[in-house]
């Protein structure tokens, strides 16, 4: 056996494979199916200051080798969250690690200072990707100035591990993870969905409720795996790798292109069982290249 | 109820007309327990354009032959693909999913359980379980034609069958919602499945006859076990996932304008 621990900030990872908000509910929806321990981190649903009901019905389209998905962050706010999920998961012996979402700076900070009181979770994951809300969201994370000042403000009060995941959607990703950086970021973890969109020919109307939505999926592999190579040379600290992960040979090109970890995604609609058969396929990997620990890939891409 | 994730074996594969196959799948451990209305997620192998698995109700559970039966109704490339399957194919699925449809509570209420075309699968499943509590539901299945009525045979084994068809090759002529014996027969609860048209007539019915009703929905899904959102319903507490809550909503929960 490898030694597939890994560090972020001040996080201890039993193993790189982490999953992905929005699709593995709070851990509880797969413990059926994996024993949750397993897993190096589970990231659990985008969660907000105030409740949120997200889009309408439709919010889902099936595409070529992925899915669109405009759900829009639904969620029953922090407070519920403390109350009534919280107690069911802090004693899921892994990393627990929350996505904080907002529509304002305000909300953001207040909502990860709240967050911040939770003994059992030692880390937030900051979304200022998501393409499916009217404010806030994306519109942070698309610019330099807009990413940083998030991050500052949630600095202030979040004083445990914090990771900014990033969206895709932007010109130059090197720099908003610059940019994150330079305001106390302890990692970054990217790709969130790439926008997109599905017309129903018939009807002549968009399939999703409010016409696009975000795209994930094995389609959005190459684009995913191409910007974590890009912001790993560009920033010093660690990398989360995530986009369209399947299997461990995909898991293994991220961390080859820099990431230090990765996430799963979409994969667990597919098996829900997928991300400790990616931590076994990681160690088999390492084993049979003669490696010691998970470290010595990381950014062993030789180019 | 605990969630499988399992490699079955095609026991057989039967295409009751065209368009529609049989799927009766098996395994060499006992299948896990099911109730009536669950569904399960059946993976797609060997489709360029499908990427998600397909939700299908449980159409029967045969347990002296250790058998899921799947009523696979081609639509697409995915559901093709399923069709596709013969005997000592392996398939993987993950079940059992949702919620399932309301048991009786005594041998003797009368509960009407209304089926169009596809959407009659789960109702021949809640007949055998409901036969097997001692009780006998009339079943009230519709179609357009005579030939999207399939297992009457099965369903005859359990209780009274009553059919309509759009072009009366079978049955009474219409709608569900026009057989007589809606009129003759006083019910204590409808449960129905089939598409939404025919289900909020259904419900429109069953309202303004203040008899309890629910209906099994079957909105667009991706991850089946209510970790993605994607499938959600909009009911009186708000949007709720279908594969978690569901399929099966009472009709009082939902803000269906009937």
């Amino acid at each position: 056996m490898a030694d597939l621990s890994v560090k972020i900030g001040d996080l201890h990872l039993k193993n790189p494979v982490m999953t992905a908000s929005g699709t593995f509910g709070y851990g509880l929806e797969f413990a059926d199916f994996v024993n949750l321990e397993d897993i190096g981190g589970i990231i659990v649903k985008g969660t907000t200051l105030n409740p949120r009901e997200g889009n309408p019905y439709p919010r889902m389209a099936e595409t070529a080798q992925g899915m669109l998905n405009c759900v829009g962050l639904q969620n029953k706010g922090v407070d519920y969250f403390c109350e009534h999920i919280y107690p069911q998961i802090k004693d899921i012996r892994t990393n627990m690690i929350v996505n904080v979402s907002g529509s304002s700076r305000e909300d953001y900070a207040e909502c990860a200072a709240r967050i911040n009181e939770l003994d059992k979770i030692p880390a937030i994951e900051l979304n200022i990707s998501c393409p499916n809300v009217k404010q806030g969201g994306m519109a942070f994370g698309v610019t330099t100035d807009g990413a940083a000042s998030v991050v500052k403000a949630v600095r202030e009060v979040y004083k445990k591990t914090l990771i900014v995941k990033l969206s895709p959607n932007v010109t130059d990703v090197a720099a908003i993870a610059r940019s994150v950086e330079a305001e106390g970021a302890d990692a970054v973890s990217l790709i969130n969905t790439l926008m997109g969109m599905a017309i129903d020919i018939e009807k002549r109307r968009p399939v999703l409720s409010i016409a696009t939505g975000g795209l994930s999926g094995p389609a959005v592999k190459p684009v995913a795996l191409r910007m974590v190579w890009q912001v790993a040379k560009a920033v010093k600290i660690p990398v989360v790798g995530l986009g369209g992960i399947m299997n461990a040979q995909d898991a293994i090109e991220f961390l080859l292109a820099g990431a230090s970890a990765i996430e799963i995604g979409t994969a667990n609609f597919i098996d829900p069982a997928v991300t400790v058969k990616v931590a076994q396929g990681i160690n088999d990997y390492l084993e049979r290249h003669g490696c010691k620990s998970v470290s010595e890939i990381v950014g062993a891409l030789e180019v | 109820m605990k969630k499988h994730i399992l490699d079955l074996t095609v026991a057989s594969a039967e295409h009751l007309r065209e368009g529609y196959v049989l799927l009766k799948l098996t395994d060499v451990n006992p299948l896990p327990e099911m109730l009536p209305g669950q569904f399960a997620e059946l993976k797609v192998e060997g489709s360029e354009v499908t990427f998600l698995r397909r939700p299908i109700s449980i159409n029967f559970v045969d347990k002296e032959k250790n058998e899921v039966w799947f009523l696979i109704h081609e639509v697409g490339d995915g559901t093709r693909k399923l069709g596709q399957l013969k005997q000592g194919d392996k398939l993987n699925v993950v079940l059992p999913l949702g919620n399932g449809f309301t048991l009786p509570v005594h041998v003797d209420e009368k509960v009407l359980l209304v089926g169009g075309g596809v959407g009659t699968a789960p109702l021949l499943y809640m007949g055998k379980v409901m036969s097997e509590m001692g009780c006998r539901p009339t079943f009230l299945l519709g179609g357009r034609t005579a030939g999207d009525l399939m297992q009457l045979e099965q369903f005859r084994q359990y209780g009274d069958v009553y059919l309509t068809t759009e072009d009366g090759s079978e049955g009474e002529k219409g709608y569900v919602t026009q057989h007589s014996i809606l009129t003759a027969t006083h019910f204590d609860r409808i449960s129905t499945c089939g598409p939404k048209p025919m289900m909020m007539a259904v419900a429109r019915y069953a309202k303004a006859n203040e008899i309890d009703c629910e209906v099994s929905l079957e909105n667009m899904m991706a991850c089946g076990v209510g970790a993605c959102l994607c499938c959600v319903e909009n009911t009186n507490e708000g949007h709720v996932c279908v594969c978690k809550e569901g399929p099966v909503f009472n009709i009082k929960r939902l803000l269906w304008q009937i």
